[in-house]
């Protein structure tokens, strides 16, 4: 351990009391990586946070001692956000797990940032509201996490992303600063910080109270599984269904092997011999959904699904989703070992990439299961390898980026929700210009002009925040306000 | 790239003016400027130039309505990109044909209201439109931007994907930012498809009360409006709830909200209001907790109009020359409810005795931002909150 650090970890013990510090090897092993479970850093230090006031004592101690520190939710992360520095300090908010409140009237919630997303939903539930952003991993993860990663789920192709589901986070910024961003309100003068904020990675500070607009759960919700001979008609369904004017709660499609895997682990009885299946979910008011849902039935149809299930109710609705939502945990069924990639494509361009997908495996010889949102075009192929065989590693890696190519070559982007992180900041030149990459830290150097908020994240090379003339303007000054 | 001008920007002079059609050439003028400081005001078509307080200098006005232009209609993704000099009424025209539109910028059968302005100077300023309700605003739609950097950079953020997370979202913080950050040249929108059919139904309101209990009475419906707006005179107003969906479904969902409203509410079209700005020689802005609102109205004096979304508690407000102590008082009711009031236009005289934005809380951080980005503050100086 540096000096620097023993010094932060000595100030910390003093001031939140030992208990909340970990410093044990053993135990810091536990912190050594998110859900990216193959690139592991011991953290130097872990504070177990339980309020802002403690997450601002551990920012400013870093702050005055230069040591990096890194935010932590619940560690479920694929991009290696929440990956610790091993001479700083990892800082876990999934102790800060009270709803502070949830107003029904106001439609929001205001809860702390280790609070798991699907606890705001249960929270809502009674009031007939719900959390609108779902990701697969909506079980587990924080609030925090989602903040920082942006993150969507299914229903996002209809409702957004946390991004738009945020109204307000209290920030504790680099420098040990604790600052609002937003509210309650639907806008605020003044640059959308917030806006900036929300999908930073963890790397402009840490959020420690965040409001959540709630969304009305919707009268109706149907849904349909679909099997269709091929991924390209699939496909053509997904853009017969868009081009009609609907917009769907959900469009999930599933390939073959994917499939496989999905029956090999739950059973799901999706429909046999089927080259690929579309989930579609329809809601809103009853009216407006019968009406949708019969089209979109024709739709599949005159695209070649074979066969067409609707979930008569809750029980078949459940059946349906999962298949679709075990798919990457069933995967570990048909591979010992698989990386999943994350991409995005414009979503008329699905058929063409998955079928220079389907050609890539061919000739590496290396399985692709494809399991994605494929209304917003966005990719989830599970790249299948055995790790005991020498080279297959290397060899899924290379086909997996070879994935990314392909979306980037058909303007799409590198990451649909899992984020940059570690994983993909060596990827980031691929899409994005010198003066993009730089312009971008711009906004990281006006919040952490240090570079100690979860250093070597998002960006290839950090920019050097250098000086900027910090001459005082003495004309930006504003006309005293009258009370 | 720059010739003389005598024209004005908010009453301050201007010296030079550039007509950029590229990108490339705004970078040129950009970098021109930068080598010889001076200050740079960019305008659209030159409709919200009043917004904010006026710059402190303007030496060249970068006059953006020559680049213009559709790059790419992407129909089967949804989504458009288009330069920024590019009128809002052809963003319109051009989607319609399609069936398609940006929920920002849309006509609907009687509406008389706005459209004006260009694509980037709606960037900048950031107006509220009435199909925010469930669409939100700028923001929430504009997924991808090119933006020329005080230095001359180019950046690009986001792209044409509508679900991304590569890189931070510069268009966020440019949304809002009235030139001050830098000058959008490009940018690419989510697009959404016009709805079969549309319907509206309004009903009066005697109080802020009533306006307030009624927004939250739809919030916990399942009528799924599309705009739920207010027009507020005096001491009353009506409520308009615009409901859009598939022609076989509207109907139960005008009844319920008939029934659900009660009183006088009734099917009508689309009101004469809808979308007007709001009359008066100064126009404030306000969005509170949505169950605020009331409050703020009944706050309001008798001769105040406003209009705006009372499901999301955002209202402009129109008063002619109010006092300074009107707007604090306003102001403070506004905080009560986790919200603010702003001032968007109005005469000097006003301008001068109240602050604009009031109190904005982060304020150093959107400074040390604004150092970032311009650091000798050449883009529309001192016309953003704190004098940024
Ligand atoms: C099985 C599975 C399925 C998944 N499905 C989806 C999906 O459908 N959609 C999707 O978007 N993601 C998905 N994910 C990814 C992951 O769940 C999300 O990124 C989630 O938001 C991470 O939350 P977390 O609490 O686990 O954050 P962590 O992994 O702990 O951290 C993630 C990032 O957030 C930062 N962070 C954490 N807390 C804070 C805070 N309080 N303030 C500031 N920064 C903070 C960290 O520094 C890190 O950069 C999935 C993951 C798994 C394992
Ligand atoms: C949804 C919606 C709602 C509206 N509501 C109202 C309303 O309630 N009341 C009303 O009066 N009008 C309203 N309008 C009109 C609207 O305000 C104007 O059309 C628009 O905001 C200004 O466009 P402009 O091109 O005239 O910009 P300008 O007036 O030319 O510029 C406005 C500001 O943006 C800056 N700017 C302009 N272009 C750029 C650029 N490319 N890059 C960086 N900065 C730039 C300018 O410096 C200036 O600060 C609405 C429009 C829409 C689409």
């Amino acid at each position: 351990m540096t000096p620097r650090l023993s010094a932060v970890g000595q100030t910390l013990r003093d001031r939140l009391g030992a208990q909340r510090i970990v410093d044990d090897p053993t135990e810091l092993e536990t912190y050594a990586c998110d859900g990216l479970a193959n690139i592991r850093v011991r953290p130097g230090l872990v504070v177990l946070a339980e309020n802002a006031a403690d997450v601002a004592a551990a920012v400013g101690a870093c702050a005055d001692a230069g040591v990096p520190f890194v935010a932590r939710g619940s560690g479920t992360g694929l991009s290696g956000g929440a990956l610790p520095h091993a001479e700083g300090v990892l800082i876990v908010t999934a102790r800060m797990r009270k709803i502070v409140a949830v107003d029904p009237d106001d439609g929001c919630a205001v809860v702390q940032p280790g609070v798991i997303n699907l606890d705001v939903t249960r929270a809502a539930a009674p009031y007939g509201l719900h959390y609108a952003p779902d990701p697969s991993s909506q079980q587990i993860c924080s609030i925090g996490g989602n903040v920082a990663e942006n993150s969507g789920g299914a229903h996002c192709l209809k409702y957004g992303f946390t991004a738009h589901h945020v109204t307000g986070c209290s920030v504790v910024t680099p420098d040990g600063e604790q600052v609002r961003l937003g509210g309650r309100a639907a806008e605020y003068p003044g640059y959308d910080l917030l806006g900036a904020f929300i999908g930073s990675e963890g790397t402009l500070g840490i959020t420690t109270e965040v409001t959540v607009r709630l969304t009305r759960d919707a009268e109706s919700v149907r849904t349909l599984l679909a099997g269709f001979e091929s991924t390209d008609d699939a496909g053509a369904a997904v853009s017969a269904i868009i081009g009609d004017g609907v917009v769907p709660a959900a469009i999930e499609m599933m390939d073959a092997l994917a499939i496989e895997a999905a029956e090999a682990a739950v059973g799901c009885g999706y429909p046999a011999g089927a080259g690929a299946v579309l989930v579609v979910e329809i809601d809103g008011p009853l009216a407006e959904v019968e009406h949708t849902f019969a089209a979109v039935q024709e739709h599949c149809r005159a695209c070649g699904a074979f066969e067409i299930r609707v979930a008569a109710d809750d029980n078949e609705r459940t059946l349906i989703w999962r298949g679709r939502k075990s798919a990457f945990a069933a995967v570990g069924r048909i591979s010992p070992n698989y990386i999943v990639q994350d991409g995005v494509i414009p979503r008329t361009a699905l058929p063409e990439v998955l079928r220079a997908m389907t050609e890539l495996s061919a000739a590496s010889g290396v399985r692709v299961a494809n399991v994605f949102h494929a209304g917003d075009g966005n990719l989830h192929p599970l790249v299948l390898f055995d790790g005991r065989v020498e080279g297959a590693e290397e060899r899924a890696e290379e086909v997996s980026g070879a994935i990314l190519d392909l979306c980037i070559a058909h303007g799409g982007s590198i990451t649909g929700e899992h984020g940059v992180g570690v994983d993909k900041a060596k990827h980031m030149p691929r899409m994005f210009t010198d003066d993009d990459l730089d312009t971008m830290q711009l906004v990281r150097c006006a919040f952490d002009p240090a570079g100690i908020c979860n250093p070597g994240k998002v960006f290839p090379t950090p920019r050097l925040c250098g000086e900027v003339p910090r001459v005082h303007h003495a004309e930006e000054t504003t006309p005293a306000e009258i009370f | 790239m720059l010739t003389e001008s005598s024209d004005a920007v908010d009453g301050v002079p201007v010296r030079y003016a550039a007509r950029p059609t590229s990108t490339s050439d705004v970078a040129d003028v950009l970098r021109h400027t930068a080598a010889e400081n001076l200050a740079v005001v960019a305008r659209g078509s030159g409709s919200k130039l009043s917004w904010g307080r006026p710059p402190e200098r303007a030496d060249v006005l970068l006059d953006l309505s020559g680049l213009t232009g559709i790059v790419d209609h992407a129909a089967g993704d949804l989504v458009l990109r288009v330069r920024a000099g590019t009128p809002m009424s052809t963003v319109v025209d051009t989607l319609a044909p399609a069936g398609q539109r940006l929920a920002l910028a849309t006509r609907l059968a009687g509406q008389r209201g706005p459209l004006g302005g260009t694509v980037g100077g709606t960037i900048a300023a950031n107006p509220p439109g009435p199909l925010r309700y469930a669409y939100g605003m700028v923001r929430d739609l504009l997924i991808g931007v090119t933006v020329v950097r005080a230095d001359g950079a180019v950046a690009h953020s986001g792209g044409a994907v509508v679900k991304n997370v590569a890189g931070y979202d510069l268009g966020k913080l440019l949304c809002g930012s009235l030139g001050t950050l830098g000058i959008v040249t490009e940018a690419v929108f989510r697009l959404h498809p016009t709805p079969e059919s549309t319907a509206v139904v309004a009903k009066t309101v005697g109080s802020g009360d009533e306006a307030t209990r009624l927004a939250v009475a739809i919030r916990h419906s399942q009528v799924a409006p599309s705009g739920v707006e207010l027009n507020w005179t005096g001491s009353g107003g009506t409520i308009a709830v615009l409901v859009e969906g598939v022609a076989g479904g509207i109907e139960a969902r005008t009844d319920a909200l008939v029934g659900l409203l009660g009183g006088d509410a009734e099917i009508t079209a689309l009101p004469d209001w809808w979308h007007e700005p709001v009359a008066g020689n100064t126009i404030l802005r306000a969005a509170v907790a949505p169950t605020g609102l009331g409050a703020l109205l009944d706050a309001m004096p008798d001769s105040a109009v406003a209009r705006g979304c009372a499901g999301l508690g955002t209202v402009h407000i129109g008063l002619i020359n109010p006092s300074a102590d009107l707007i604090v008082t306003l102001r403070k009711v506004a905080q009560a409810h986790d919200g603010t009031v702003w001032v968007e236009q109005a005469p000097a005289a006003v301008r001068q005795a109240v602050d604009s934005f009031g109190p904005v809380p982060a304020l150093s951080l959107m400074r040390r931002v604004k150092r970032q980005f311009d650091p000798d503050r050449r883009l529309s100086p001192g016309r953003f909150v704190g004098g940024i």
